[in-house]
Protein backbone atom coordinates (compact mmCIF):
# COMPACT_ATOMS: atom_id res chain seq x y z
CA UNK A 1 0.00 0.00 0.00
CA UNK A 2 1.34 3.47 -1.16
CA UNK A 3 0.59 6.48 -0.44
CA UNK A 4 0.52 9.33 -2.86
CA UNK A 5 -0.37 13.08 -2.78
CA UNK A 6 -4.35 12.66 -3.06
CA UNK A 7 -4.53 9.84 -0.50
CA UNK A 8 -2.48 12.73 2.16
CA UNK A 9 -4.59 15.32 1.11
CA UNK A 10 -7.74 13.33 1.32
CA UNK A 11 -6.36 11.98 5.11
CA UNK A 12 -5.48 15.31 6.26
CA UNK A 13 -8.96 16.54 4.97
CA UNK A 14 -10.65 14.11 7.13
CA UNK A 15 -8.35 14.72 10.11
CA UNK A 16 -9.40 18.78 9.63
CA UNK A 17 -5.94 19.69 9.33
CA UNK A 18 -5.06 22.54 6.99
CA UNK A 19 -2.06 21.10 4.96
CA UNK A 20 -0.54 23.11 2.58
CA UNK A 21 -0.10 21.77 -1.73
CA UNK A 22 3.61 21.86 -1.16
CA UNK A 23 4.11 20.31 2.00
CA UNK A 24 1.88 17.15 0.70
CA UNK A 25 4.40 15.00 -0.68
CA UNK A 26 6.42 15.33 2.39
CA UNK A 27 3.69 14.28 3.93
CA UNK A 28 2.72 11.07 1.85
CA UNK A 29 6.26 10.13 2.48
CA UNK A 30 6.15 9.68 6.41
CA UNK A 31 3.19 8.14 6.08
CA UNK A 32 4.42 5.59 3.71
CA UNK A 33 7.57 4.98 5.83
CA UNK A 34 5.28 4.65 9.48
CA UNK A 35 2.96 2.09 7.07
CA UNK A 36 6.05 0.26 5.67
CA UNK A 37 7.02 -0.52 9.18
CA UNK A 38 3.06 -1.33 9.96
CA UNK A 39 3.34 -3.86 7.41
CA UNK A 40 5.21 -6.14 9.60
CA UNK A 41 1.43 -7.26 11.45
CA UNK A 42 0.44 -8.84 7.73
CA UNK A 43 3.32 -11.53 8.96
CA UNK A 44 1.37 -12.92 12.35
CA UNK A 45 -1.18 -15.23 11.79
CA UNK A 46 -4.08 -14.05 13.16
CA UNK A 47 -6.82 -16.59 12.34
CA UNK A 48 -9.34 -17.21 15.09
CA UNK A 49 -8.29 -14.11 17.40
CA UNK A 50 -10.40 -11.56 18.73
CA UNK A 51 -9.95 -8.63 18.18
CA UNK A 52 -8.71 -7.11 22.34
CA UNK A 53 -11.65 -4.59 23.65
CA UNK A 54 -10.36 -4.33 27.18
CA UNK A 55 -6.88 -5.25 28.74
CA UNK A 56 -8.54 -6.35 32.03
CA UNK A 57 -11.24 -8.80 31.64
CA UNK A 58 -13.97 -6.00 34.02
CA UNK A 59 -16.81 -5.44 32.74
CA UNK A 60 -17.28 -1.49 32.68
CA UNK A 61 -18.79 0.32 35.62
CA UNK A 62 -22.90 1.25 35.54
CA UNK A 63 -24.61 4.05 37.30
CA UNK A 64 -28.06 5.35 37.98
CA UNK A 65 -29.24 7.50 35.02
CA UNK A 66 -29.25 10.61 36.53
CA UNK A 67 -28.01 13.82 36.32
CA UNK A 68 -24.78 14.21 38.67
CA UNK A 69 -24.00 17.65 37.81
CA UNK A 70 -25.36 20.77 35.43
CA UNK A 71 -25.97 24.48 36.42
CA UNK A 72 -22.06 25.53 35.65
CA UNK A 73 -22.44 27.54 32.29
CA UNK A 74 -19.77 30.09 33.34
CA UNK A 75 -17.51 27.39 34.09
CA UNK A 76 -17.94 25.30 30.82
CA UNK A 77 -17.91 28.47 28.08
CA UNK A 78 -15.00 30.03 30.85
CA UNK A 79 -12.69 28.96 28.45
CA UNK A 80 -14.17 29.42 25.08
CA UNK A 81 -12.11 31.20 22.17
CA UNK A 82 -15.69 33.31 21.75
CA UNK A 83 -18.85 32.91 24.50
CA UNK A 84 -21.59 35.18 24.04
CA UNK A 85 -24.93 35.18 25.40
CA UNK A 86 -24.40 31.67 27.24
CA UNK A 87 -23.26 29.83 23.89
CA UNK A 88 -20.17 29.06 22.22
CA UNK A 89 -20.12 31.19 19.31
CA UNK A 90 -18.59 30.07 15.62
CA UNK A 91 -18.38 31.23 12.14
CA UNK A 92 -21.39 30.82 10.02
CA UNK A 93 -22.53 27.13 9.28
CA UNK A 94 -25.33 27.23 7.15
CA UNK A 95 -25.51 29.77 4.34
CA UNK B 1 19.54 24.89 52.57
CA UNK B 2 19.49 23.62 49.07
CA UNK B 3 20.29 19.86 50.42
CA UNK B 4 16.87 19.55 51.68
CA UNK B 5 15.66 19.06 48.29
CA UNK B 6 18.43 15.94 47.45
CA UNK B 7 15.76 14.27 50.55
CA UNK B 8 13.90 11.65 49.61
CA UNK B 9 10.23 11.70 50.24
CA UNK B 10 10.80 8.83 53.00
CA UNK B 11 13.21 10.73 54.69
CA UNK B 12 11.47 14.38 54.22
CA UNK B 13 8.32 12.29 55.92
CA UNK B 14 10.37 11.55 58.86
CA UNK B 15 11.99 14.67 58.96
CA UNK B 16 8.46 16.30 58.60
CA UNK B 17 6.97 14.55 61.50
CA UNK B 18 9.48 14.89 63.80
CA UNK B 19 9.31 18.26 63.42
CA UNK B 20 13.28 18.76 62.03
CA UNK B 21 11.98 20.34 59.06
CA UNK B 22 8.50 22.23 57.75
CA UNK B 23 6.87 21.95 54.84
CA UNK B 24 7.43 25.85 53.52
CA UNK B 25 10.70 25.51 54.19
CA UNK B 26 11.58 22.24 52.37
CA UNK B 27 9.07 24.08 49.71
CA UNK B 28 11.04 27.00 50.12
CA UNK B 29 14.25 25.40 49.18
CA UNK B 30 12.65 23.24 45.59
CA UNK B 31 11.40 26.84 44.84
CA UNK B 32 14.76 28.53 45.00
CA UNK B 33 16.12 25.34 42.84
CA UNK B 34 13.56 25.45 40.56
CA UNK B 35 14.31 29.57 40.32
CA UNK B 36 18.50 28.83 39.68
CA UNK B 37 17.58 26.02 36.86
CA UNK B 38 15.66 27.60 34.06
CA UNK B 39 18.49 25.98 31.90
CA UNK B 40 17.01 22.55 32.55
CA UNK B 41 13.23 23.89 31.37
CA UNK B 42 12.02 21.27 33.43
CA UNK B 43 9.32 23.90 35.12
CA UNK B 44 7.26 25.50 32.04
CA UNK B 45 4.31 27.10 34.77
CA UNK B 46 5.71 27.89 38.37
CA UNK B 47 3.13 28.40 40.91
CA UNK B 48 5.19 29.19 44.13
CA UNK B 49 2.15 31.14 45.75
CA UNK B 50 -0.08 27.70 45.54
CA UNK B 51 2.80 25.58 47.05
CA UNK B 52 3.48 28.38 49.89
CA UNK B 53 -0.35 28.08 51.04
CA UNK B 54 -0.50 24.53 50.36
CA UNK B 55 2.96 24.11 52.67
CA UNK B 56 1.72 25.88 55.74
CA UNK B 57 -1.71 23.96 55.25
CA UNK B 58 0.57 21.07 55.13
CA UNK B 59 2.52 22.10 58.12
CA UNK B 60 -0.58 22.60 59.97
CA UNK B 61 -2.06 19.03 59.33
CA UNK B 62 1.07 17.75 60.70
CA UNK B 63 1.70 19.29 63.83
CA UNK B 64 -1.79 18.00 64.19
CA UNK B 65 -0.17 14.46 64.16
CA UNK B 66 -2.72 13.04 61.49
CA UNK B 67 -0.64 13.55 58.51
CA UNK B 68 -0.64 10.74 55.73
CA UNK B 69 2.70 10.06 54.12
CA UNK B 70 2.81 12.71 51.31
CA UNK B 71 1.30 15.93 53.40
CA UNK B 72 4.12 18.48 52.68
CA UNK B 73 6.33 16.75 50.40
CA UNK B 74 6.81 19.36 47.41
CA UNK B 75 5.91 18.06 43.86
CA UNK B 76 6.50 19.25 40.17
CA UNK B 77 2.98 18.07 38.22
CA UNK B 78 3.32 17.07 34.27
CA UNK B 79 1.31 19.44 32.28
CA UNK B 80 -0.63 16.78 31.08
CA UNK B 81 -2.93 16.63 34.12
CA UNK B 82 -5.57 19.49 34.45
CA UNK B 83 -5.01 21.25 37.57
CA UNK B 84 -7.70 23.79 38.12
CA UNK B 85 -6.83 27.74 37.69
CA UNK B 86 -3.67 26.02 36.51
CA UNK B 87 -2.63 26.28 33.04
CA UNK B 88 -2.69 22.75 31.40
CA UNK B 89 -1.77 22.07 28.34
CA UNK B 90 -0.33 19.15 27.29
CA UNK B 91 2.97 21.21 25.79
CA UNK B 92 0.74 22.14 23.04
CA UNK B 93 0.10 25.68 21.60
CA UNK B 94 -3.96 24.48 20.98
CA UNK B 95 -3.99 25.14 24.58
CA UNK B 96 -2.75 27.96 25.29
CA UNK B 97 -4.22 29.86 27.46
CA UNK B 98 -6.46 26.72 28.75
CA UNK B 99 -6.98 26.76 32.76
CA UNK B 100 -9.22 24.41 33.86
CA UNK B 101 -11.96 24.68 35.76
CA UNK B 102 -11.63 20.89 37.83
CA UNK B 103 -8.46 18.78 39.27
CA UNK B 104 -7.83 15.79 37.64
CA UNK B 105 -8.33 12.70 40.25
CA UNK B 106 -4.82 11.70 40.73
CA UNK B 107 -3.66 15.65 41.32
CA UNK B 108 -6.46 15.75 43.54
CA UNK B 109 -6.05 13.05 45.24
CA UNK B 110 -2.04 13.87 45.97
CA UNK B 111 -3.77 17.00 47.16
CA UNK B 112 -5.73 15.63 49.50
CA UNK B 113 -3.00 13.75 51.19
CA UNK B 114 -1.18 17.21 51.36
CA UNK B 115 1.10 17.28 48.54
CA UNK B 116 2.55 20.66 47.61
CA UNK B 117 2.46 21.66 43.84
CA UNK B 118 5.35 23.59 42.52
CA UNK B 119 4.20 24.13 39.14
CA UNK B 120 3.64 22.32 35.65
CA UNK B 121 6.50 20.15 33.89
CA UNK B 122 7.46 20.33 30.18
CA UNK B 123 6.48 16.92 28.09
CA UNK B 124 6.01 16.40 24.70
CA UNK B 125 3.37 17.52 23.08
CA UNK B 126 0.23 15.62 24.02
CA UNK B 127 3.07 12.98 25.39
CA UNK B 128 3.40 12.30 22.31
CA UNK B 129 7.52 11.67 21.61
CA UNK B 130 10.65 10.11 23.68
CA UNK B 131 12.76 13.27 23.77
CA UNK B 132 10.30 16.18 25.17
CA UNK B 133 11.59 17.88 21.58
CA UNK B 134 7.95 18.32 20.06
CA UNK B 135 6.79 20.56 23.39
CA UNK B 136 5.90 23.86 22.58
CA UNK B 137 8.00 25.27 25.47
CA UNK B 138 10.92 23.77 24.05
CA UNK B 139 13.17 21.33 24.75
CA UNK B 140 13.75 20.04 28.91
CA UNK B 141 17.40 19.13 29.09
CA UNK B 142 18.06 16.12 30.76
CA UNK B 143 21.00 17.50 34.03
CA UNK B 144 23.03 14.73 33.20
CA UNK B 145 26.10 15.10 30.59
CA UNK B 146 28.35 12.80 28.87
CA UNK B 147 31.85 13.60 30.79
CA UNK B 148 33.09 16.66 30.70
CA UNK B 149 31.20 17.10 27.16
CA UNK B 150 28.66 19.91 26.85
CA UNK B 151 26.49 18.58 24.77
CA UNK B 152 22.69 18.97 25.61
CA UNK B 153 21.24 15.72 26.22
CA UNK B 154 17.31 14.93 26.13
CA UNK B 155 15.75 13.95 28.85
CA UNK B 156 13.78 11.45 27.73
CA UNK B 157 9.93 11.96 27.19
CA UNK B 158 7.37 12.24 27.51
CA UNK B 159 7.56 12.81 30.70
CA UNK B 160 11.10 14.45 30.27
CA UNK B 161 10.59 17.63 32.52
CA UNK B 162 9.47 15.23 35.56
CA UNK B 163 12.31 13.20 34.85
CA UNK B 164 14.66 16.13 34.52
CA UNK B 165 13.29 18.06 37.53
CA UNK B 166 13.35 15.02 40.17
CA UNK B 167 16.90 13.64 38.98
CA UNK B 168 18.17 17.49 39.73
CA UNK B 169 16.62 17.98 42.79
CA UNK B 170 14.26 20.63 41.89
CA UNK B 171 11.40 18.64 43.45
CA UNK B 172 11.08 15.66 45.75
CA UNK B 173 8.59 13.48 43.32
CA UNK B 174 6.95 14.42 39.52
CA UNK B 175 4.02 12.60 38.68
CA UNK B 176 4.25 11.20 34.80
CA UNK B 177 2.36 9.44 32.19
CA UNK B 178 2.86 6.45 30.85
CA UNK B 179 1.65 5.34 26.88
CA UNK B 180 4.57 3.55 25.58
CA UNK B 181 7.10 4.26 27.69
CA UNK B 182 6.93 8.07 29.12
CA UNK B 183 7.99 7.36 32.65
CA UNK B 184 9.57 4.16 32.08
CA UNK B 185 12.45 5.38 29.68
CA UNK B 186 12.71 9.39 31.05
CA UNK B 187 13.55 7.97 33.94
CA UNK B 188 16.06 5.61 32.71
CA UNK B 189 18.10 8.37 31.03
CA UNK B 190 17.68 10.31 34.07
CA UNK B 191 18.83 7.70 36.73
CA UNK B 192 15.56 7.65 38.36
CA UNK B 193 12.60 5.41 39.41
CA UNK B 194 9.60 5.22 37.84
CA UNK B 195 6.43 3.21 37.73
CA UNK B 196 3.45 2.72 35.45
CA UNK B 197 0.81 0.80 37.51
CA UNK B 198 -1.43 -1.50 36.10
CA UNK B 199 -3.74 -0.14 33.75
CA UNK B 200 -6.76 0.88 35.90
CA UNK B 201 -5.18 1.38 39.08
CA UNK B 202 -4.53 5.18 38.32
CA UNK B 203 -8.07 7.25 37.42
CA UNK B 204 -7.74 8.99 33.92
CA UNK B 205 -10.16 11.24 34.84
CA UNK B 206 -8.88 14.94 34.18
CA UNK B 207 -5.64 13.61 32.62
CA UNK B 208 -5.61 15.15 29.28
CA UNK B 209 -6.35 11.77 26.80
CA UNK B 210 -3.68 10.70 24.45
CA UNK B 211 -4.92 6.64 23.97
CA UNK B 212 -6.80 5.92 26.36
CA UNK B 213 -6.49 2.10 26.30
CA UNK B 214 -2.94 2.83 27.54
CA UNK B 215 -2.39 5.61 29.01
CA UNK B 216 -1.55 5.31 33.13
CA UNK B 217 -0.45 8.12 35.08
CA UNK B 218 2.44 6.98 37.94
CA UNK B 219 5.17 8.27 40.11
CA UNK B 220 8.66 9.49 39.35
CA UNK B 221 10.52 8.91 41.74
CA UNK B 222 14.76 9.06 43.21
CA UNK B 223 14.10 5.78 44.84
CA UNK B 224 11.75 2.52 44.82
CA UNK B 225 10.54 3.14 48.60
CA UNK B 226 9.45 6.94 47.33
CA UNK B 227 7.78 5.68 43.94
CA UNK B 228 6.12 3.18 46.58
CA UNK B 229 4.50 5.42 48.80
CA UNK B 230 3.61 8.68 46.21
CA UNK B 231 2.10 5.51 43.95
CA UNK B 232 -0.18 4.75 46.86
CA UNK B 233 -1.31 8.31 46.97
CA UNK B 234 -2.24 8.51 43.24
CA UNK B 235 -4.41 5.42 42.85
CA UNK B 236 -7.59 3.98 43.58
CA UNK B 237 -10.89 3.68 42.82
CA UNK B 238 -12.58 6.34 40.94
CA UNK B 239 -16.45 6.64 39.66
CA UNK B 240 -15.62 8.95 37.14
CA UNK B 241 -13.49 6.54 34.97
CA UNK B 242 -15.05 3.64 34.02
CA UNK B 243 -11.83 1.94 33.64
CA UNK B 244 -10.35 2.92 37.17
CA UNK B 245 -10.26 -0.84 38.93
CA UNK B 246 -12.60 -1.29 41.70
CA UNK B 247 -9.98 -3.42 43.97
CA UNK B 248 -8.32 -2.44 47.37
CA UNK B 249 -4.83 -0.70 46.96
CA UNK B 250 -2.43 -2.70 49.46
CA UNK B 251 -0.11 -0.95 51.68
CA UNK B 252 3.41 -0.94 48.89
CA UNK B 253 5.85 0.44 51.38
CA UNK B 254 4.79 -2.06 53.89
CA UNK B 255 5.75 -4.76 51.16
CA UNK B 256 9.21 -3.38 50.51
CA UNK B 257 11.16 -6.26 52.51
CA UNK B 258 13.57 -6.74 50.28
CA UNK B 259 13.08 -10.44 50.43
CA UNK B 260 13.15 -12.10 46.63
CA UNK B 261 14.09 -16.00 47.72
CA UNK B 262 12.20 -18.53 45.40
CA UNK B 263 10.69 -15.72 42.95
CA UNK B 264 10.49 -16.41 39.59
CA UNK B 265 12.57 -14.14 37.38
CA UNK B 266 11.77 -14.73 33.62
CA UNK B 267 14.34 -13.31 30.73
CA UNK B 268 12.76 -13.22 27.56
CA UNK B 269 14.77 -14.18 24.22
CA UNK B 270 13.36 -11.92 22.28
CA UNK B 271 14.66 -8.59 24.25
CA UNK B 272 18.12 -9.71 23.08
CA UNK B 273 17.79 -7.57 20.02
CA UNK B 274 20.47 -7.11 17.34
CA UNK B 275 22.45 -4.25 17.58
CA UNK B 276 22.27 -4.14 21.37
CA UNK B 277 24.85 -2.40 22.68
CA UNK B 278 27.43 -4.30 24.56
CA UNK B 279 26.96 -2.04 28.08
CA UNK B 280 23.14 -2.68 27.49
CA UNK B 281 23.91 -6.57 27.25
CA UNK B 282 26.14 -6.30 30.57
CA UNK B 283 24.22 -4.06 32.39
CA UNK B 284 21.11 -6.88 31.66
CA UNK B 285 23.28 -9.83 32.66
CA UNK B 286 24.43 -7.91 36.07
CA UNK B 287 21.18 -6.97 37.06
CA UNK B 288 19.84 -11.20 36.35
CA UNK B 289 22.90 -12.33 38.50
CA UNK B 290 22.31 -9.70 41.12
CA UNK B 291 18.70 -11.38 41.31
CA UNK B 292 19.65 -14.42 41.55
CA UNK B 293 22.68 -13.68 44.02
CA UNK B 294 19.51 -12.46 46.35
CA UNK B 295 17.78 -15.81 45.76
CA UNK B 296 15.26 -15.61 43.17
CA UNK B 297 15.26 -18.46 40.20
CA UNK B 298 16.42 -17.26 37.01
CA UNK B 299 14.44 -18.68 34.26
CA UNK B 300 14.95 -18.27 30.49
CA UNK B 301 11.16 -17.27 28.91
CA UNK B 302 9.90 -16.39 25.12
CA UNK B 303 7.45 -14.13 24.81
CA UNK B 304 7.10 -14.87 20.66
CA UNK B 305 5.37 -11.84 19.56
CA UNK B 306 7.39 -9.11 21.10
CA UNK B 307 8.59 -8.30 17.80
CA UNK B 308 5.05 -6.82 16.69
CA UNK B 309 4.37 -5.16 19.57
CA UNK B 310 6.15 -1.43 18.42
CA UNK B 311 3.91 -2.02 14.77
CA UNK B 312 0.89 -2.75 16.91
CA UNK B 313 1.31 0.23 19.53
CA UNK B 314 1.62 2.28 16.37
CA UNK B 315 -1.64 1.77 14.90
CA UNK B 316 -3.94 1.62 18.15
CA UNK B 317 -2.09 4.68 19.51
CA UNK B 318 -2.41 7.49 16.57
CA UNK B 319 -6.08 5.75 16.01
CA UNK B 320 -7.16 6.47 19.79
CA UNK B 321 -5.22 9.88 19.56
CA UNK B 322 -7.30 11.06 16.33
CA UNK B 323 -10.31 10.27 17.56
CA UNK B 324 -9.43 11.71 21.07
CA UNK B 325 -8.07 14.83 19.81
CA UNK B 326 -10.64 15.87 17.40
CA UNK B 327 -11.95 17.81 20.90
CA UNK B 328 -9.11 19.98 19.96
CA UNK B 329 -11.56 22.10 17.54
CA UNK B 330 -11.26 26.11 18.54
CA UNK B 331 -14.61 26.20 20.10
CA UNK B 332 -14.73 25.21 23.77
CA UNK B 333 -11.27 25.62 24.85
CA UNK B 334 -7.89 26.79 24.24
CA UNK B 335 -7.01 28.55 20.86
CA UNK B 336 -8.72 29.35 17.96
CA UNK B 337 -7.14 30.20 14.52
CA UNK B 338 -7.67 33.78 13.11
CA UNK B 339 -10.07 33.41 10.40
CA UNK B 340 -9.85 35.05 6.76
CA UNK B 341 -12.99 36.84 5.76
CA UNK B 342 -15.45 34.32 4.68
CA UNK B 343 -14.16 31.32 6.52
CA UNK B 344 -17.20 29.15 7.74
CA UNK B 345 -16.83 26.85 10.20
CA UNK B 346 -14.71 24.40 8.35
CA UNK B 347 -11.87 26.63 7.64
CA UNK B 348 -11.95 27.09 11.20
CA UNK B 349 -11.22 23.49 12.20
CA UNK B 350 -8.75 23.17 9.66
CA UNK B 351 -6.63 25.99 10.42
CA UNK B 352 -6.92 25.35 14.12
CA UNK B 353 -5.72 22.46 14.09
CA UNK B 354 -3.06 23.25 11.32
CA UNK B 355 -1.74 26.19 13.74
CA UNK B 356 -2.46 24.47 17.00
CA UNK B 357 -1.17 21.22 16.86
CA UNK B 358 2.63 20.41 16.32
CA UNK B 359 4.25 18.31 13.43
CA UNK B 360 4.64 15.33 15.29
CA UNK B 361 0.65 15.46 16.62
CA UNK B 362 -0.64 16.30 13.22
CA UNK B 363 1.26 13.47 11.60
CA UNK B 364 0.10 11.04 14.57
CA UNK B 365 -3.91 12.12 13.71
CA UNK B 366 -3.44 11.50 10.36
CA UNK B 367 -1.49 8.03 10.54
CA UNK B 368 -4.87 7.51 12.98
CA UNK B 369 -7.66 8.95 10.70
CA UNK B 370 -5.78 6.59 7.90
CA UNK B 371 -5.98 3.51 10.00
CA UNK B 372 -9.47 3.95 11.01
CA UNK B 373 -10.58 5.03 7.56
CA UNK B 374 -13.12 3.29 5.42
CA UNK B 375 -11.73 0.26 3.56
CA UNK B 376 -8.86 0.28 6.00
CA UNK B 377 -10.29 -0.50 9.52
CA UNK B 378 -10.19 -4.23 9.62
CA UNK B 379 -6.46 -3.83 7.87
CA UNK B 380 -5.11 -2.25 10.05
CA UNK B 381 -7.16 -0.98 13.35
CA UNK B 382 -8.49 -4.52 13.69
CA UNK B 383 -5.26 -6.53 13.09
CA UNK B 384 -3.70 -4.52 15.20
CA UNK B 385 -6.20 -4.89 18.08
CA UNK B 386 -6.22 -9.32 17.00
CA UNK B 387 -1.82 -8.94 17.47
CA UNK B 388 -2.34 -7.11 21.12
CA UNK B 389 -4.16 -9.99 22.07
CA UNK B 390 -1.61 -12.09 21.35
CA UNK B 391 0.79 -10.22 22.73
CA UNK B 392 -1.16 -9.99 26.34
CA UNK B 393 -1.16 -13.40 25.64
CA UNK B 394 2.66 -14.21 25.51
CA UNK B 395 2.62 -12.49 28.90
CA UNK B 396 -0.12 -14.57 30.39
CA UNK B 397 1.48 -17.79 29.34
CA UNK B 398 4.57 -16.79 31.13
CA UNK B 399 2.54 -15.76 34.36
CA UNK B 400 0.60 -18.73 34.13
CA UNK B 401 4.08 -20.99 34.46
CA UNK B 402 4.87 -19.30 37.68
CA UNK B 403 7.03 -16.60 36.75
CA UNK B 404 6.87 -13.43 39.10
CA UNK B 405 8.50 -11.21 37.18
CA UNK B 406 10.40 -10.00 34.01
CA UNK B 407 13.65 -8.44 33.79
CA UNK B 408 14.31 -6.38 30.59
CA UNK B 409 16.67 -3.46 29.56
CA UNK B 410 14.62 -0.16 30.02
CA UNK B 411 15.82 0.94 27.12
CA UNK B 412 18.34 0.27 23.87
CA UNK B 413 20.61 3.41 24.50
CA UNK B 414 21.51 6.29 27.08
CA UNK B 415 20.43 9.66 26.69
CA UNK B 416 20.84 10.73 23.25
CA UNK B 417 21.87 14.52 22.47
CA UNK B 418 18.92 17.22 21.44
CA UNK B 419 18.84 17.32 17.88
CA UNK B 420 20.85 13.97 17.34
CA UNK B 421 17.64 12.16 16.15
CA UNK B 422 16.24 15.18 14.42
CA UNK B 423 17.63 13.70 10.73
CA UNK B 424 16.33 10.05 11.57
CA UNK B 425 12.99 8.94 10.08
CA UNK B 426 9.74 9.16 12.80
CA UNK B 427 10.42 4.81 12.83
CA UNK B 428 13.79 5.70 14.56
CA UNK B 429 12.64 7.36 17.28
CA UNK B 430 10.20 4.61 17.92
CA UNK B 431 12.28 2.48 18.60
CA UNK B 432 13.20 4.12 22.16
CA UNK B 433 10.28 2.66 23.22
CA UNK B 434 10.80 -1.43 22.16
CA UNK B 435 11.42 -2.72 25.53
CA UNK B 436 8.57 -0.63 27.15
CA UNK B 437 5.48 -0.73 24.63
CA UNK B 438 4.83 -4.26 25.04
CA UNK B 439 3.68 -3.74 28.75
CA UNK B 440 1.20 -1.16 28.00
CA UNK B 441 -0.17 -3.29 25.33
CA UNK B 442 -0.88 -5.93 27.63
CA UNK B 443 -2.21 -3.43 31.06
CA UNK B 444 0.93 -4.73 33.20
CA UNK B 445 2.93 -2.83 35.30
CA UNK B 446 6.61 -2.00 34.74
CA UNK B 447 9.19 0.07 36.87
CA UNK B 448 12.56 0.75 35.59
CA UNK B 449 15.09 1.17 38.24
CA UNK B 450 18.70 2.80 37.47
CA UNK B 451 20.97 -0.13 37.55
CA UNK B 452 24.51 1.56 36.51
CA UNK B 453 26.21 4.16 34.01
CA UNK B 454 27.45 3.72 30.83
CA UNK B 455 31.26 4.38 29.79
CA UNK B 456 30.32 8.22 28.86
CA UNK B 457 28.63 8.18 32.47
CA UNK B 458 24.85 7.99 31.74
CA UNK B 459 23.05 5.89 33.66
CA UNK B 460 21.29 3.22 32.59
CA UNK B 461 17.99 1.56 33.85
CA UNK B 462 16.29 -2.14 34.30
CA UNK B 463 12.87 -3.14 33.91
CA UNK B 464 11.21 -5.06 36.06
CA UNK B 465 7.41 -6.10 34.43
CA UNK B 466 4.60 -7.62 37.02
CA UNK B 467 1.84 -9.55 36.77
CA UNK B 468 -1.06 -7.42 36.66
CA UNK B 469 -2.37 -5.56 40.15
CA UNK B 470 0.20 -7.36 41.85
CA UNK B 471 2.98 -3.62 42.05
CA UNK B 472 3.40 -4.30 45.77
CA UNK B 473 5.52 -7.54 44.82
CA UNK B 474 6.46 -5.70 41.68
CA UNK B 475 8.15 -2.82 43.95
CA UNK B 476 9.86 -5.04 46.08
CA UNK B 477 11.70 -7.22 43.71
CA UNK B 478 12.51 -3.49 42.47
CA UNK B 479 13.78 -2.78 45.86
CA UNK B 480 16.06 -5.69 45.84
CA UNK B 481 17.39 -4.81 42.58
CA UNK B 482 18.48 -1.31 43.67
CA UNK B 483 19.98 -3.10 46.52
CA UNK B 484 21.71 -5.25 44.72
CA UNK B 485 22.53 -2.52 42.37
CA UNK B 486 23.65 -0.18 44.72
CA UNK B 487 23.22 3.02 42.32
CA UNK B 488 24.02 6.24 43.96
CA UNK B 489 25.37 8.45 41.40
CA UNK B 490 24.04 12.06 40.83
CA UNK B 491 24.48 14.34 37.68
CA UNK B 492 26.89 17.04 38.49
CA UNK B 493 25.64 20.27 38.71
CA UNK B 494 26.11 22.65 35.54
CA UNK B 495 22.73 24.58 35.16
Amino acid sequence: MSIDKATAAHVAKLARIKVEDDALPALAQEFNTILGFIEQLNEVDVEGVEPMVSVTPMRLKRREDVVTDGNIQDEVLANAPDAREGFFAVPKVVE
Amino acid sequence: MSDLTKLTIAEARDKLRAGDVTSVELTEACISEIEAADALNAFVHKTPEIALEQASKADARISGGDAPAMCGIPLGIKDLFCTRGVPSQAASRILEGFRPEYESTVSHKLFDAGAVMLGKLNMDEFAMGSSNETSVYGNAVNPWRRGNDDTPLTPGGSSGGSAAAVAADLCLGATGTDTGGSIRQPAAFTGITGIKPTYGRCSRWGIVAFASSLDQAGPMTKDVRDAAIMLQAMCGHDPKDSTSADLAVPDFEAALTGDIKGKKIGIPKEYRMEGMPAEIEKLWADGTAMMKDAGAEIVDISLPHTKYALPAYYVIAPAEASSNLARYDGVRFGRRAKLAQGDGVTEMYEKTRAEGFGHEVQRRVMVGTYVLSAGFYDAYYNRARKVRALIKKDFDDVFAQGIDAILTPATPSAAFGLGEMSEADPVQMYLNDVFTVTVNLAGLPGISVPAGLDKQGLPLGLQLIGRPWEEADLLNTAYALESAAGYVSKPGKWW
